[in-house]
């Protein structure tokens, strides 16, 4: 009994220790709050050699943490108790949050570096006036596909993914608002559709499809485009670029009736300890310098005019990354729709999902 | 006995926090629709939707053939260990893949199944040609099962060493022939094994959903799915937590035939 209670009492010190040391160690880490920032991205979002400029430059410190989606991101800022001090969430993710009062109105006088976006990509109906929100990058949903399987000529429009000479060879996203997007587009409707006809049509649209569905998976899809397995996928612009970096045989296309355009943004939440950390960040990310080496090395499209000069011309006049205006002109965002039809978006992808067969 | 009281603190704790609390949390977010009203909807919702209803049926049917194949293969399996030298070290042997994470696992399978895969590359050198293999219901419950069969095994081969050896001979004194020992001594000797292993087999099988999508091509859609949709994208935490309760239901339903079952036999014998 005596040895036993000399065990637990030494493993309890031991954790004591290790947990004063961990805390020790975090406010060596952070040298004092006043130059601390918090960032919340995406993984892999940014250039880590940016983050060591910045420090250097600024002398502030950075503390950097990443997620994995929009809604588990939310979930932690809702509940309270984190302390970012710059977050990247997607646009219809930063109506969410402006809704819920989760986000601090920006003082445009501070974002001495705004002037360099693109107008184009400023006071888009997801945030009018940019009163929160700072575009990062920008990306679209699209067609990718093999060439030694199909030509190009067959996949140009949503409605060629529907010719039966694509039997069993197409892989979709698994997401019930791209694929729902991609169908209402199809049909000439809008990819904020609320109307339950008109989503039920599009669903009926759909299961025609399912001949040609080989798969509906979400990441693996780069893996399988870049091993053959498939000869048409529809896939958002990013993880086109990379699995076209892998197999030079894939192409993309957006197609030029329209599609979904989606932006990253930054925002600072309400609840920001150095507000003047994070927007000495966003000054620093607009800097056309800074924002050409983060696209060269995150490889999306940048909303950052000045930026986008300094990069290849290879890059830029890459239609598939940087579309077109007559093409640029029909892309639509996604609004943040009431959870109720968000509901039935799924209840009817999952539905053709069990279709599928 | 006050040192009794206090050993079962860890225990109660656990139990309580981890078993009891969840367990009366999906209970109680299953009782809220959407927009956070006191409702039987979601109830409503599942028992007279079409799609729940062929998901529910498709998952057990899945389930069932999945422990179908698993049986098949680990019943034998157990049986042929036990009468090995080192038995321990085969049994290591076909328990060692569960030291490796499932999801590196199924990645492994997407690489011998695809296109390019090795399967296929000894397919086609043998002169088969190249075959569809991923994304069908073959491959899809052939992952299932591998990943199942330790589960399987194990229960059945303990209780197959737990046979003392002087029933069998005694068996066999008494006039019966190999088969017969087999089918009247060994066989139900061995069922509740059988049925620990139904039951650690066909209950997770219910609510794969991961390899659904991988290996599966979300063309198999178990119920899995559906919750994983519904907390994950549309975040309707109270329907997803009303398939939770069916399927905490249908354990019970399973437990309470297996364990039955073995009792009625226990008397009769």
């Amino acid at each position: 009994m005596k040895k036993l209670l000399t065990v637990v009492i030494s493993i309890l010190a031991l954790c004591a220790a290790l947990a004063m040391g961990n805390a020790a160690l975090n406010q060596h880490h952070g040298q004092g709050s006043g130059r601390l920032l918090t960032i919340y991205n995406w993984g892999d979002y940014i250039d880590p050699a940016l983050i060591n400029k910045f420090e250097k430059q600024t002398g502030y410190k950075v503390d950097y943490e990443t997620f994995d989606s929009n809604e588990s991101m939310l979930t932690k800022i809702r509940q309270g108790g984190t302390n970012y001090d710059l977050v990247v969430p997607s646009e219809y993710t930063v109506q969410r949050m402006k809704r819920e009062h989760l986000l601090a109105p920006l003082d445009h006088r501070r974002l001495t570096n705004l002037h360099y976006i693109d107008p184009q990509f400023l006071n888009r109906s997801f945030d009018r006036g940019n009163r929160y929100s700072v575009p990062y990058f920008w990306g679209t949903l699209g067609i990718i596909y093999n060439d030694q399987k199909v030509s190009a000529g067959d996949v140009q429009h949503w409605s060629q993914l529907w010719n039966p000479r694509l039997r069993n060879n197409l892989m979709l996203i698994d997401s019930a608002r791209d694929v729902f997007a991609m169908t209402l587009i199809a049909q000439g409707h809008s990819v904020n559709t609320t109307d339950y006809q008109t989503l039920k049509k599009a669903q009926d649209h759909l299961k025609t499809l399912t001949p040609n569905v080989k798969a509906i998976v979400a990441d693996e899809m780069k893996m399988y485009m870049e091993q053959d397995e498939a000869a048409v996928g529809v896939t958002y612009s990013g993880d086109a670029r990379e699995m076209m970096s892998v197999n030079h045989h894939l192409h993309y296309v957006v197609p030029s009736e329209g599609s979904n355009i989606w932006f990253d943004n930054m925002v600072i939440p309400r609840t920001a300890k150095n507000k003047e950390a994070a927007y000495a960040f966003i000054n620093f990310m607009l800097e056309p310098q800074n924002a050409a080496q983060n696209a060269r090395y995150v490889g999306y499209a940048t909303p950052n005019r000045a930026a986008k000069k300094l990069l290849p011309k290879k890059v830029t006049s890459n239609q598939a990354f940087y579309p077109p205006a007559r093409t640029m002109k029909h892309l639509q965002t996604y609004r943040d729709l009431p959870l109720k039809t968000l509901g039935v978006y799924n209840d009817l992808f999952l539905e053709f999902k069990m279709f599928a067969k | 006995m006050r040192n009794k009281t206090l050993f079962i603190i860890p225990y109660a704790l656990w139990i309580i926090l981890f078993v009891v609390a969840p367990l009366v949390l999906i209970f109680y977010q299953s009782f809220f629709d959407i927009s956070g009203h006191l409702t039987l909807s979601n109830y409503a919702n599942y028992l007279t939707s079409s799609v729940y209803l062929k998901m529910t049926l498709n998952s057990v049917w899945y389930a069932f053939l999945i422990t179908l194949v698993t049986l098949v293969i680990s019943y034998p399996t157990a049986y042929v260990l036990n009468h090995l030298p080192n038995k321990q070290f085969w049994l290591l042997l076909v328990i060692l893949p569960t030291w490796i994470n499932l999801l590196l696992k199924t990645y492994a399978f997407i690489g011998l199944f695809s296109r390019t895969g090795s399967i296929n590359q000894f397919l086609r050198f043998v002169g088969f040609g190249s075959h569809q293999l991923l994304f069908t219901d073959a491959s899809f419950m052939f992952v299932a099962a591998y990943i199942e069969i330790p589960f399987m095994v194990l229960p059945i081969f303990n209780s197959l060493a737990e046979i003392s050896p002087s029933l069998i001979n005694a068996s066999k004194d008494l006039g019966a022939n190999q088969w017969q020992t087999f089918t009247k001594v060994v066989l139900p000797l061995s069922m509740p094994g059988v049925k620990a292993g139904i039951q650690a087999v066909f209950i997770p099988s219910l609510s794969l959903f991961m390899i659904t999508r991988l290996i599966g091509g979300n063309r198999v859609i178990t119920l899995g799915t559906a919750i994983e949709e519904h907390f994950l994208t549309t975040q309707n935490w109270g329907m997803g937590s009303t398939i939770g309760v069916i399927l905490i239901i249908a354990m019970f339903i399973v437990m309470f035939i297996t364990g039955e079952a073995k009792q009625k036999g226990g008397r009769t014998r």
